[in-house]
């Protein structure tokens, strides 16, 4: 096993170990922080698809995100209302189960990342960034104005939905089903990599030119690394949404973007784990330094200004080395 | 709907659009000569706001916090540019992206560390308070008229600089050819570093001006910064021209879509659900305006590179 490998089952061994251990000591606040650090991960390995595979420099991921725990609000607040969502063809009372809801998070993300790629990819660099930003804050603007879900103030959700055969308001349960997912998803990241489809969507990043030589419509390709990002960003959203059992027009935020982003250059760009490290040392820093410090963002600005100058390659780059040669 | 509030409302929107386009300006010359994406752009406009409100409280005058305003954003974006900047010319769009968000973080934190958390208030000059009374007996604040005359008075000056000084050929020089431009003795490193220093100086007087009729606090810069990207991206990278028809026509768009989408709404929906609907399609009515340029133009209004 290379020492990436290695580096990899360590770091997906110490996220799933430190939970158990908290919860055998009785400390439930260290399973919702590695929870937390769980489902960050998972909305940057989405990201990480459209940015270390493709290059795509999305800035406005937030939007799946917001999306995803949008889809999770208003279906489980229509049926803590009482109110069903719509009458006609068929009843439909909204849902609790988190399989139904994660299905249509997904859907809805996705269907919203077809149409922003659809927009963004006529374009390409620069503007790229900056349209998927402007995206983003259309949706934040979008969920202030829209008051019957809360408006500004966003949505409660008083009890956490749930999952065939779980006790999902346990802790150490609902923290068991979000890893399981984003083992799921980092296996899925994997074979996707390594899969045709990968490959071609990485050499579309390298040379657009030459992937149209041979045939293939690197547009088309970059669109479908696009929407599967937007979608695993989405279901990241509708768990983290469940995780606080509240949802709000700050999931749409362009910092929520930025912090996305964030994950993945501390821990790498383009390494299957670079997101997963960076989520944990953002939630690890977000509670020590955010201890110490009220304004600990000024210690997270230098440590990434320090990072993008010095450690390209971030900190899985600085622990395991360069990546494979001829990327 | 009187023609008077329709007047009014299109002046709103002007002054918007003006104060926008300050922001552009800079961030459209910084991207157009050193091809950097400038996050942090946001940040300057917020330091020009902090600026003139403590030295407005300082000292009472507000042609001083003006200048204030404009010193302290060039000398922050000239340290920034000096310090951080400059290693990012060469890296890729994401590395800028990130740096420059770093940068965004420091600033606030910086700022509220220094301020504290709690919006200051910049007063309006005696001598620019109150309404006046425009032809056609529209009623309207002097201050906001003052606005716009000075977005386009330095909108002039800065379309002067650039087509008729010394330093504007070297500009545009920059923008077509760096190494040509190096190779016959500019010093690129000083002229980035200027141009650098202009766009904060625009941006931090925007921040000032804009400062007297909101508060000034942590964050201002931001959504502004986010506008200036819409502008910038209907008007073209790179293009002055554009970011001023750009910025008008998101400060038009913006400002009327606000007031009228809803009243448009209420001649076939109940009152209630018009003022909903039609507040929720305005707040997205300028990112359709960026949808529908970017069909019909990817490039934006007045963008020539691909």
């Amino acid at each position: 096993m290379s020492r990436e490998g290695l580096l990899n089952a360590a770091v997906l061994l110490a996220l799933g170990l430190v939970p158990l251990a908290a919860h055998v000591m009785g400390e439930p606040f260290t399973i919702t922080l590695a929870t937390r650090a769980a489902i960050l991960a998972l909305a940057a390995v989405g990201l990480n698809i459209a940015l270390g595979i493709g290059g795509l420099v999305s800035l406005g991921h937030a939007t799946f995100f917001g999306i995803g725990g949008y889809a999770m609000g208003i279906l489980a607040s229509h049926v803590q209302d009482y109110e069903p969502l719509f009458e006609w063809p068929f009843l439909f009372e909204g849902s609790t189960s988190m399989p139904l809801i994660w299905l249509l998070a997904v859907l809805a993300s996705a269907l919203a990342a077809l149409l922003i790629g659809l927009l963004a990819l006529r374009t390409s660099g620069v503007y790229f960034i900056m349209i998927t930003l402007a995206f983003g804050q259309m949706f934040y603007f979008f969920s202030i104005s829209w008051s019957r879900y809360g408006g500004e103030d966003g949505l409660s959700i008083y009890v956490r939905n749930g999952f065939p055969g779980l006790n999902t308001l346990d802790p150490i349960q609902f923290f068991g089903l979000c890893y399981a997912v984003l083992c799921l998803v980092l296996l899925g990241a994997r074979l996707l990599a390594r899969s045709p489809f990968g490959l071609a969507l990485g050499a579309a990043r390298q040379s657009p030119d030459r992937v149209q030589a041979v045939g293939l419509d690197p547009k088309r390709l970059q669109l479908v690394g696009f929407v599967v990002s937007g979608a695993i960003t989405g279901l990241a959203g509708a768990l983290f949404a469940d995780l606080n059992r509240f949802v709000s027009p700050t999931m749409f935020s362009w910092q929520t973007s930025g912090e996305i982003m964030v994950f993945i250059i501390l821990g790498g760009v383009g390494r299957l784990f670079g997101p997963v490290v960076g989520a944990g040392v953002f939630v690890m820093l977000e509670h020590w330094l955010g201890d110490m410090s009220e304004f600990w963002h000024i210690w997270l600005g230098l440590l990434l200004l320090a990072v993008v100058l010095f450690a390209r390659g971030g900190l899985v780059g600085l622990l395991a080395g360069r990546g494979r040669a001829h990327d | 709907m009187t023609p008077i509030l329709i007047a009014e409302q299109v002046l709103n929107g002007l002054q918007s659009g003006v104060m926008l386009f300050l922001m552009a300006a800079g961030l459209t010359l910084i991207f157009g000569v050193m091809g950097l994406i400038n996050l942090a752009h946001g940040s300057l406009y917020m330091v020009g706001a902090f600026a003139a409100a403590a030295t407005a409280v300082a000292t009472g005058s507000f042609l001083l916090a003006l200048v204030a305003a404009l010193a302290a954003a060039a000398a922050a974006g000239a340290l920034v540019e000096r310090l951080v900047i400059r290693r990012l010319y060469d890296r890729d769009h994401l590395d800028q992206v990130l740096a420059t968000f770093a940068l965004i973080l420091i600033f606030s934190e910086g700022t509220r560390w220094i301020f504290g958390s709690f919006p200051l208030y910049l007063d309006i000059p005696q001598a620019l308070s109150g309404p006046v009374t425009l032809p056609g007996g529209i009623q309207y604040p002097l201050y906001r008229l003052f606005l716009i005359g000075m977005g386009l008075v330095v909108a002039a000056l800065l379309f002067w600089l650039i087509a008729c000084t010394r330093l504007g050929i070297r500009i545009r020089a920059g923008e077509n050819d760096r190494e040509m431009i190096a190779a016959l003795g500019v010093d690129i490193a000083r002229l980035y570093t200027l141009v650098f220093a202009l766009g904060a100086a625009l941006a931090g007087l925007a921040g000032a001006l804009v400062g007297a009729i909101q508060s000034v606090q942590v964050g201002m810069g931001e959504p502004v910064l986010i506008l200036a990207f819409v502008v910038i991206v209907i008007g073209g990278i790179g293009s002055i021209e554009g970011a001023l028809v750009g910025a008008l026509l998101v400060g038009l768009t913006d400002t009327l879509g606000g007031i009228f989408l809803p009243q448009l709404l209420a001649l076939f929906m109940e009152p209630a659900a018009a003022t909903q609907t039609g507040a929720a399609l305005a707040s997205m009515a300028i990112y359709v305006l960026m949808a529908a340029v970017l069909v019909w133009r990817p490039t934006g209004l007045f963008g020539a590179r691909a």
